[in-house]
């Protein structure tokens, strides 16, 4: 049952990737300057350029140069990038790992500050806190990942000087990976020195991501929360002299998570769509940093490759939000 | 007052006007929040006359100048310069045009666009209907920066290119939306009422239909000034968006972001008028829904 919903849902997504596709495909090559005539030499002759233009396929019909990409990407062959001379995948699946840890750590914070500030609360509910974490909330649910990106570098990279405000690890320090996951290989293999050197850069970037996120997290949680306080499971927990905290914890929390999952799914995939400027702004050297230079480039394949990529990413993560939302929904999981 | 409602609708959307404007107004907060963006209006239209200084000029002897309450401040430049001698504050004032014009044109035109496919996908189901609801899932499917850098690129830098690329990306917030509600309004029993009154399907969709929409529309819009907002500071950020004769807050803030270490006060600025011009969209909006709340009821 529960494969098969999965199965469905993948096979719709290949429609929404195929259109994807074609909408980049037709939309860069509407672009009015010539990516060939960016990359040769001043002076360079007539043929030097047509001789280039007919290696990257340029000269041909727009119906023959969709034909032949699309025929590469089904066997994962995406191209090679104009402006870095690379291969397209191995590119994009250099810098991937980047971007996911990211994506990773600030949706992790963002479930801690939002739900740690919904639990309080609900358990202060009425009093004065819950009053302050609501003003506070209305105030971060408005203001999106990119002024707080900046709003972190004066106030922790420049004023207080604490941490550093670019790039993904110092590059002095020498250090070596095997893979590109960074973070996690350094916490696997116990290299804690390396994994806070990277936490240090990763910090405040993830920070800017998360905040948007853990305010809408914070709102719907205790709402969530405060509406299941009233049910009649809880006045029986409450004549069996459970106290008010453990009955957030051990009885209302698990409730109040589906209607707060159900809600996050679009939300998350902002989080991951907000890396571009983000990593834009701390110089990260994740694909959305990547994607605009890729742009700025007009470096056609690449971005069409990082495009898709992030396609892909979404519908994955909606997917995993959707099962998510099955597994912890009691309705659905017996139906 | 309830019977009312019910019964007139298109008499109530007049007449519920100067009410619903009342409750915004009794709200500090959408009070406050619209006494702002009243201001920004003032300072874009009569940039010309308040700015001190020429936005453009340039006067290297008088470079990153910091603000006047620092050492070394000058008493002509507020709010300092910039690494070209050019005043923050008279740039301020000046952007603030681009950023109203964004904010009420590229919200419009996108509101317009996504809550009429809205309203159609809505209203029409079948074929139609999941012919846009498909456009919108493939358009979901794209990492709305990402795009709208894309469309800039393509169209070329300028207003006209900013404007469009957020129309072009944003419909989708209106479209869902507005479908969503619509389906949940014809529903409803005052659509059979309509139906059995003999009504066609067109008058049922604008004279029952949208006024009931329309607070959410109304609310929606307001949102959507203080992201387009936003969505053309990144674009200058990034250097795309308006040409280097017009100043805007997003390129005075990529080129603070240059010099953060020299001069913070040219970042400084900017992010907040940024800020708190995005904080008054929102919380308007907010005061508006919570004002409008009762009609949507209805």
């Amino acid at each position: 049952m529960a494969t098969s919903a999965v199965l469905r849902r993948l096979i719709l997504a290949v429609p929404t990737l195929f259109g994807v596709a074609v909408v980049v495909f037709l939309l860069i090559r509407v672009v009015p300057g010539d990516p060939v005539a960016m990359m040769v030499p001043p002076g360079a002759s007539e043929d030097d350029i047509a001789a280039l233009r007919a290696r990257y396929g340029l000269d041909l019909s727009l119906w023959s140069q969709f034909w032949i990409w699309l025929q590469g990407v089904v066997v994962g062959d995406f191209g090679t990038s104009i402006s870095l001379r690379q291969d397209v995948l191995g590119l994009v699946l250099s810098r991937l790992p980047a971007t996911l840890e990211l994506a990773g750590l600030a949706f992790l914070i963002a479930l801690v500050i939002g739900m740690g500030l919904a639990l309080v609360g609900a358990r202060l509910r009425g009093s004065f806190a819950e009053t302050a974490i609501d003003s506070v909330n209305g105030v971060s649910l408005a203001v999106p990942d990119f002024i707080w990106a900046l709003a972190l570098v004066l106030v922790f990279g420049v004023f207080l000087g604490a941490l550093p405000i670019s790039g993904r690890l110092d590059p002095r320090a020498g250090l070596e990976f095997a893979t590109q996951f960074y973070l996690v290989e350094s916490l696997v293999t116990l290299r804690f020195d390396a994994a806070w050197g990277l936490l240090r850069h990763m910090l405040m970037p993830a920070l800017a991501l998360a905040l948007p996120l853990a305010a809408v997290i914070t709102r719907i949680f205790k709402d969530a929360l405060k509406e299941a306080l009233l049910q009649d499971y809880v006045l029986l927990a409450r004549i069996k002299g459970k106290s008010d905290t453990r009955i957030l914890i051990e009885e209302v929390a698990r409730n109040a998570l589906v209607p707060t999952i159900a809600l996050t799914g679009v939300q998350l995939t902002f989080l991951i769509g907000g890396t571009v400027i983000v990593e834009r702004i701390f110089s990260y050297p994740g694909i959305g940093n990547m994607a605009i230079d890729a742009v700025i480039n007009r470096d056609l394949p690449l971005i069409q490759g990082i495009v898709l990529t992030f396609g892909v990413l979404f519908i994955l993560v909606n997917l995993l939000v959707d099962l998510t939302y099955a597994a912890l929904n009691p309705r659905l999981r017996h139906g | 007052m309830a019977d009312v409602t019910d019964t007139s609708l298109t008499a109530v959307g007049v007449s519920a006007r100067p009410n619903v404007l009342a409750r915004v107004l009794a709200e500090p907060r959408a009070a406050v929040s619209g006494g702002i963006i009243l201001l920004l209006v003032v300072f874009a239209v009569f940039a010309p006359l308040l700015a001190p200084h020429d936005p453009l000029r340039q006067d290297l002897m008088l470079s990153q100048i910091p603000p006047v309450w620092m050492a070394g401040g000058e008493p002509g430049y507020l709010l300092g310069t910039d690494s070209l001698g050019r005043d923050v504050l008279s740039r301020l004032i000046h952007g603030a045009q681009v950023t109203v014009i964004v904010a009420f044109v590229a919200a419009t035109l996108a509101c317009l666009l996504g809550s009429t496919l809205g309203l159609i996908a809505g209203f029409a189901g079948g074929i139609v209907d999941m012919a846009i609801s498909r456009l919108v899932d493939i358009w979901m499917a794209f990492p709305p920066v990402l795009l709208s850098v894309l469309l800039v690129a393509v169209l070329g830098a300028g207003l006209h290119s900013v404007i469009i690329a957020i129309v072009v990306i944003d419909w989708t917030r209106f479209c869902r939306v507005v479908r969503a509600e619509v389906l949940q309004q014809a529903k409803r029993d005052y659509i059979d009422s309509a139906v059995t009154l003999g009504m066609g399907r067109i008058a049922i969709l604008f004279r029952e239909i949208l006024p009931n929409v329309l607070p959410l529309i109304i609310v929606l819009l307001t949102l959507e000034m203080g992201i387009a907002v936003i969505v053309e500071a990144i674009l200058s950020f990034v250097g795309l968006s308006i040409s280097t004769d017009q100043p805007t807050w997003g390129g005075m803030i990529a080129e603070g972001r240059q010099i953060i270490h020299h001069a913070w006060w040219v970042l400084v600025f900017p992010l907040i008028a940024l800020f708190v011009t995005v904080l008054a969209f929102n919380q308007l909006g907010d005061g508006l829904r919570r004002a409008l709340d009762p009609v949507l009821r209805a």
